[in-house]
């Protein structure tokens, strides 16, 4: 399952389009706290968080996740947009919990398998 | 020896630039063909390094010496210092205030992230005039 399959799939809006599209996604990972995540967050996940802040954007692109989706209709403020921009990272939004957000994101992965 | 040097200066309490260094090295490293285990070790250590000096030490300057053998870091702030290096370096300890908090710091994770995601890290720290913390991660 990769990146762009996310896109495709059309249960997430689109907020910013990344630029390593075809990687595959390792897991979906689920934390709000950035220290936390920047320790556990396995290279290639799908991050999934609420916080929709320019540190989120700084944390993923140096744990090298593959995405960002953003759950519960949390936004990116401008400053972070931009640097989704900047640092080519996909960023999808959802209005689903985190956790039914991420669900999905792992059945769709093991239905690939 | 022969090595890349790659200077750094950090600005305090600049969250919309916070994480840009660290950033600067891992695209460098990237381009000069490290393992990205050893770039992933770097740019998450770095970056804790990073923000720690964002957060809680008004800034500072970063020094990244690159060699075949190994990279440096050496994060030195002129900050408050840290009064208890044992217990700062413990899990879960934080002294963020709440409007960092409120964006997703203050996990107490940073130093501990530090610590094991680099071979060597060392802590020198005085009260009052600042701290400088040394850490490597040893290449192949
Ligand atoms: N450069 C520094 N100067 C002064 N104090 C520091 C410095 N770095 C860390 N500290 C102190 O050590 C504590 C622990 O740091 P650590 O990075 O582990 O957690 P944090 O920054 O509070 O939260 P997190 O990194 O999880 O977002 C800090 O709360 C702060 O009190
Ligand atoms: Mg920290």
């Amino acid at each position: 399952m990769q990146v762009q399959d996310l896109i495709d799939s059309g249960r997430f809006k689109v907020i910013s389009l990344g630029e390593d599209r075809e990687r595959e996604l390792t897991t979906p990972f689920c934390c709000d706290l950035l220290s936390v995540a920047m320790g556990h967050a396995p290279s290639g996940c799908a991050w999934v968080t609420v916080m929709g802040n320019i540190n989120t954007l700084a944390v993923a692109s140096l744990a090298d996740a593959a995405c960002i989706i953003l759950a519960e209709g949390a936004a990116l403020d401008e400053a972070a947009a931009n640097k989704a921009r900047m640092q080519e990272i996909t960023v999808l939004g959802t209005e689903e919990p985190v956790f039914e957000a991420a669900l999905w994101v792992w059945q769709q992965m093991k239905g690939q398998d | 020896m022969e090595g890349i040097v790659l200077n750094y200066t950090i600005s305090p309490d600049d969250f919309t630039r916070a994480g840009e260094a660290s950033s600067d090295v891992k695209r460098k490293l990237k381009q000069l063909g490290v393992s990205p285990e050893a770039v992933r070790k770097v740019a998450i250590a770095m970056y804790e390094g990073e923000i720690n000096m964002v957060i809680h030490a008004n800034g500072g300057e970063i020094t990244v010496e690159i060699t075949p053998e190994r990279i440096l870091m050496i994060l030195a702030d002129s900050g408050p210092g840290i009064p208890d290096v044992e217990k700062a370096m413990q899990a879960g300890y934080s002294t963020a205030p709440d409007e960092v908090r409120s964006l997703g710091f203050g996990a107490g994770m940073g130093l501990p992230n530090m610590k094991s995601y680099t071979d060597d890290l060392k802590i020198e720290t005085k009260l009052g005039v600042g701290t400088t913390i040394t850490m490597e991660v040893r290449l192949e």
